[in-house]
């Protein structure tokens, strides 16, 4: 059997507060295998995007990791210096958020922020960059690419910006990608194209996705499997058919009951 | 029987300059918007960013003012209210925002901010307030000892059930309810709306709910009405309207709604902003069921 791609054990991180510590996730632990998509749910506060900021170690103080191992690729993301991370960052694990607008630089040609990825990592420079851009902006579906990859963020709708996104998450084809919320600021209907096309580039590049929702109907739509979070701690985890049809702990359930038209 | 609220061909046209040689562009938010409430309804209002929903609620309130149109509220049209009749009907039409955390002023006690639309209209005496917002909290379910506490000592879904409080106090006939639980976790989301449902059985409220997420809408509204770049496309029976969607702008969006079930078959429809007559009329394609088709 092939390891994992990911493999978080025991993770463990804690916030120092004045006169206390926060435990924001509590002793985590789980896998992905390449090319499988795992839909990490819980309402806010429950440590997923702490959980995703701890495997790409860029937790800020007061946060800090206290326990765990991450096995990416057989290594130990843990143990490896700031520098090997950088490399690791962008390239092998990329990191694809909610607000576009916010994650985009705004006086930066999207063409440009495309290339940038590819040149941090040594992977392309000047016109071989700007064309790389260019098919990757053709690749999230974006028409007349060639025009586009000299916007600027603010002339680019919120779905096209979140396509953007995605374009410089994939700039270096990483083996896995970390999704936090990738459609919660986007209109129903846009949201749907985006999810479209997370499934086609999917499937195209094999790409191992951590998903981060708070909705089920998004994680129905995407996930192979799913980890529920409640309070810091996984509570729930398994197949997306079994989660969904037959969840087995009461947080889950009353979650999925919470929904409107839901499970009852 | 006359409805509640009664909304007549509201236009709200935004002027935007340009520039200094460029003739200004008309932006129509709201383009000829029609529909009545009835006493005790939930109506829901839905749309995506940019529909027009949020600013006809805010018309109907005259918080913005509109172009045209007329707002009738009992049979009388609010548009041509003087500014103390406009104050007086306020009372009786309240709105509720989305956002819990701008909506409530951070240096007042909650307290305070319940009672402040009594003070404003100068209704009741100190204590009798004072017994009035006891009372309100109650109602929505905060503690009586909550109430000299500050809008930042509370999470999310107590601050929009402070918000509804305030919306309350005045006792009104309608509420606008303006993305009211958007901003709240799933299981918070459920237990607010919950509570408005129970409100308007016992204080017999009617609601214009504007709401983005389908799925709320469904479970909540008896009538919907779907807007699309400032024009309502299709409205009736909230269960007729889900079942047999047929503006082609109604069925793109919902088959956009995720389903809950990974082997239900996807159904995606592409909306083709060509393939239609967007001035089409809204037209009566089945008992209370109409479609600009």
């Amino acid at each position: 059997m092939t390891p994992p791609l990911l493999d978080v054990q025991h993770l463990t991180v804690v916030f120092e507060g004045p006169r206390a510590a926060l435990t924001a996730v509590d002793d985590v632990s789980f896998q992905i295998a390449q090319g499988e998509t795992l839909g990490l749910v819980g309402e806010s506060g429950s440590g997923k995007s702490v959980t995703a900021f701890a495997i790409l170690r860029l937790l800020q103080p007061p946060g800090r990791i206290n326990g765990g191992r991450v096995f990416f690729d057989g290594r130990d993301l843990l143990a490896l210096s700031e520098r090997e991370m950088r490399a690791i960052r962008g390239a092998r694990i990329s990191l694809i958020f909610q607000e576009p607008m916010t994650a985009l630089n705004p006086v930066m040609r999207v063409g440009d922020q495309i290339a940038e990825a590819l040149r941090v990592h040594g992977l392309a420079t000047g016109a071989e960059a700007q064309n790389r851009a260019v098919e990757l902006l053709r690749a999230v579906r974006i028409a007349d690419a060639e025009r586009r990859v000299r916007d600027y963020p603010h002339q680019l709708s919120g779905g096209m910006r979140q396509r953007v996104m995605i374009a410089i998450a994939l700039a270096c084809q990483p083996p896995l990608v970390i999704a936090d919320e990738p459609t919660t600021a986007l209109d129903v209907t846009i949201q749907a194209q985006v999810l479209e096309l997370l499934r086609e580039l999917k499937a195209q590049y094999r790409l191992a996705v951590l998903l981060i929702t708070h909705d089920f109907g998004v994680i129905a739509e995407m996930a192979d499997r799913v980890a529920v979070m409640y309070k810091g701690a996984l509570v729930e985890q398994g197949p997306v058919r079994q989660i969904l049809r037959a969840p087995a702990h009461d947080y889950t359930r009353s979650l999925l009951a919470a929904i409107p038209g839901g499970r009852r | 029987m006359r409805p509640l609220l009664d909304v007549r061909h509201l236009v709200k046209h935004f002027v935007r300059k340009q520039g200094l040689f460029r003739a200004p562009s008309i932006v129509k938010a709201v383009d000829g918007v029609s529909f009545a409430i009835e006493e005790g309804e939930m109506f829901g209002l839905v749309g995506e960013s940019g529909s027009g929903k949020s600013t006809t609620g805010r018309c109907i309130l005259r918080l913005i003012e509109p172009s045209s149109g007329e707002v009738l509220f009992r049979g009388d049209n609010v548009l041509e209210f003087s500014r103390p009749r406009m104050r007086l009907a306020r009372r009786d039409m309240q709105i509720v925002f989305q956002d819990p955390y701008s909506s409530l002023n951070p240096r007042m006690r909650v307290g305070d901010i319940v009672e402040e639309p009594l003070v404003i209209h100068k209704l009741g005496t100190k204590a009798e307030r004072r017994a009035r917002v006891a009372e309100l909290f109650a109602l929505v379910g905060l503690e009586a000892d909550h109430l000299a506490r500050y809008p930042h000592e509370f999470s999310g879904g107590q601050r929009q059930r402070i918000g509804i409080a305030r919306a309350l106090a005045l006792n009104p006939a309608l509420i606008i309810a303006d993305e009211a639980v958007s901003a709240l976790d799933v299981s918070i989301q459920a237990q607010v709306v919950r509570l408005m449902v129970e409100l308007k059985d016992r204080l017999k409220l009617t609601y214009l709910f504007i709401a983005h997420d389908l799925r709320l809408v469904e479970n909540i509204c008896t009538r919907v009405a779907v807007m699309y770049l400032g024009k309502i496309v299709e409205t009736g029976e909230t269960r007729a309207l889900f079942a047999r969607p047929a503006h082609p702008y109604t069925r793109a969006l919902l088959s956009a709604v995720p389903v809950l079930d990974p082997d239900t078959p996807r159904q995606r429809l592409e909306l083709d902003p060509d393939a239609f007559d967007r001035d089409a009329p809204l037209r009566e394609i089945a008992a209370g069921h109409w479609a600009a088709v």
